[in-house]
């Protein structure tokens, strides 16, 4: 662990060579070798160098959740370029989007996402495509992702970028609707590496399982730790099927688990109607949301002999806190405190310190901050304020925290409207934008509300055009056809007017307060 | 032939939003196509549960038994005939 490295492809390199025969990821029915794992990644980086990709260039990885997309992210680093993975349920017009703000030059995917990509690809000339067979043909003007990696060399390309670089963006989600690609270097994302792999202890030893996808901070984030420590990661493409999971993670007597609060309202149901138990766990973690504070006792029955660790990030740093297993229990509210080598501070409105005990806006600071949303000054401008150094910015999550006498966090509200849902973050807005390319809709409100399993549940309010007729079923099918899955609403509700604010604009705050116990019947 | 009709009916009504049936074919993996997640899963087990009146073991959560038309009514009549 004292290696210091400065390329985030490094790490897989070191650990090709210190233990080449070592399983590095087992997905599926496939086991891959450390050897194995950096052998695709150098020849996928001489194909990306043959087709223009150098230092800094952007390269979209639009792939299930499996052994391919784990390489490629190190492939596209050893080419020197900008690793930029989606969801593999995102759909045509934001993978145009993505494709565009980003200034891909090469898409990486599989064929049996071609319906998705092959209709996008076309509107841009310059884009070449890089296809994995799979069951389906591969469209037209598509090479051949495993014949032209075929006869490349398994060698690293010379390394160009240093560690300032951007090694990737990665887009989140943004209130306005429109994905923000948030920029992170080498050095911040090998920095925040080795501050999580240090406070949950992670070695060699260690055999992680995830099922949580690789284009989101916490997910990718369990590949890194396991290729930093030379550890095993069984990664699953979803929890889709739980007894498939349970099976593998009894199999791989796995030693880490990584949920979400849905995932873990998962195995507690499970667990009601069938005991389940991982008595091979000894690492457990939760992020991406909340965990209630009344799953932990059921979770300690499934986990047996697990520390639990509740975490809180957001992908502009990837974590920001965690808290000590030991006080998972005397302090369940609580997220605890900064992570190594990084600090949190609350401030009030007016930029000054709160006072002890007193709610403020929670800001980070430390090398594991962003350096930006990519090609957006002015949102960037908001989140980055000038920190105590010059030349130096923190973040501000926009989070309101309090803090406790010994110095832990707890959350106390979101600073936007941001909706969480099964440990995704989606955006009113971008919902609210699908549902009006309906044009019998007159207006749309989207709001989360409370759901046990998904946290908080989709749920859109619509008002239709005078004359005009929509089902529910018709929204929600447009919503599928433009979104990923998890955003399209669980609950449509049409009703015959939305309230408004003094100034007449539409507010999500009210129609939650007005339709509160039309709510509570529906959910 | 009533099984396969339900299942369906249900898929195309609670996954796809539609009533053309063109937009599903018995044998398409719902995992594959993107139709279903985790939680999507759950509900087809609990709508069999309750309209066939089976009940699904965990480790009968697999996707040869749940993830396609065709998969779901080989597992429902496998189920029946346990239960007759």
């Amino acid at each position: 662990m004292s290696t210091t490295f400065r390329l985030l492809q490094e790490i897989l390199l070191n650990a090709a060579a210190r233990y080449p025969d070592r399983t590095a990821l087992v997905a599926g029915d496939l086991r891959l070798s450390y050897r194995e794992v950096a052998d695709y990644a150098c020849r996928l980086a001489h194909a990306l160098h043959q087709r223009g990709v150098g230092r800094g260039g952007r390269v979209v990885i639009f792939m299930d959740n499996d052994w391919r997309c784990a390489a490629s992210i190190f492939g596209v680093l050893l080419a020197g370029g900008v690793f930029v993975a989606i969801n593999s349920q995102t759909k045509r017009d934001k993978l145009a989007f993505i494709l565009r703000d980003a200034g891909a030059r090469v898409l990486l995917s599989k064929s049996n996402l071609a319906w998705v990509f092959g209709p996008v690809a076309d509107q841009f000339p310059t884009l070449q495509v890089l296809c994995a067979p799979d069951t389906e043909a591969l469209p037209v003007g598509v090479e051949n992702l495993d014949e032209v990696l075929a006869d490349l060399p398994a060698t690293p390309p010379p390394q160009s970028a240093i560690s300032l670089d951007l090694a990737g963006l990665l887009y989140t989600s943004g209130t306005t609707g429109e994905p923000k690609g948030v920029m992170h270097t080498h050095q911040s994302l090998l920095f925040v590496l080795d501050s999580i792999n240090d406070y949950l202890g992670i070695s060699e030893d260690d055999r992680l399982f995830s099922a949580l996808p690789l284009n989101f901070g916490y997910g990718l984030f369990q590949w890194f730790s396991a290729v930093r420590a030379g550890a095993m990661l069984v990664l699953e493409r979803s929890f889709t099927y739980p007894a498939q999971v349970f099976k593998r993670m009894r199999d791989e007597i796995v030693t880490g688990f990584a949920g979400v609060p849905t995932i873990y309202a998962m195995l507690l149901d499970q667990d009601a109607k069938q005991p389940l138990r991982f008595p091979s766990v000894r690492l457990l973690t939760n992020a991406a949301a909340a965990l209630p504070a009344e799953f932990i006792s059921g979770i300690r029955r499934i986990f047996p002999q697990a520390g639990l660790y509740k975490m809180y990030g957001q992908t502009e740093c990837i974590r920001s806190a965690f808290l000590e297993p030991a006080l998972a229990e005397i302090k369940p509210e609580s997220v605890g405190c900064a992570i190594p080598g990084t600090e949190l501070l609350l401030f009030g409105e007016d930029g000054r310190p709160v006072a002890p005990g007193e709610i403020g806006i929670l800001y980070v600071r430390g090398p594991h901050v962003m350096r930006g949303y990519w090609n957006q000054p002015e949102k960037t401008a908001e989140v980055l304020v000038p920190g105590p150094l010059p030349g130096e910015f923190l973040l501000k999550s926009g989070d309101l925290f309090r803090q406790d006498v010994e110095g832990d966090f707890y959350f106390v509200a979101r600073g936007d409207e941001i909706i969480k849902s099964r440990g995704e973050k989606i955006s009113p807005a971008e919902v609210e934008n699908a549902i009006y390319s309906l044009s019998a809709v007159r207006e749309a409100v989207v709001v989360g509300i409370p759901d046990r399993l998904q946290g908080e549940a989709v749920c859109a309010f619509v008002t239709l055009r005078e004359g005009d007729k929509l089902s529910a079923q018709q929204i929600k099918r447009v919503c599928s056809e433009r979104l990923e899955n998890y955003m399209v609403p669980k609950h449509v509700l049409l009703v015959s007017e939305l309230p408004r604010t003094e100034n007449g604009k539409l507010s999500r705050k009210l129609v939650l307060e007005q339709y509160a116990a039309l709510l509570a019947q529906s959910a | 032939m009533l099984i396969k009709q339900t299942i369906r009916r249900y898929i195309l009504e609670n996954f796809l939003f539609t009533d053309d049936e063109s937009a599903l074919q018995d044998g398409d993996s719902f995992l594959a196509a993107g139709m279903i997640d985790s939680t999507g899963v759950l509900e087809i087990t609990l709508f069999i549960e309750e309209t066939f009146g089976l009940k699904v073991k965990d480790d009968e959560m697999l996707p040869e038994n749940l993830d396609s038309v065709d998969n779901l009514v080989a597992f429902i009549q496998r189920k029946q005939v346990v239960a007759a």
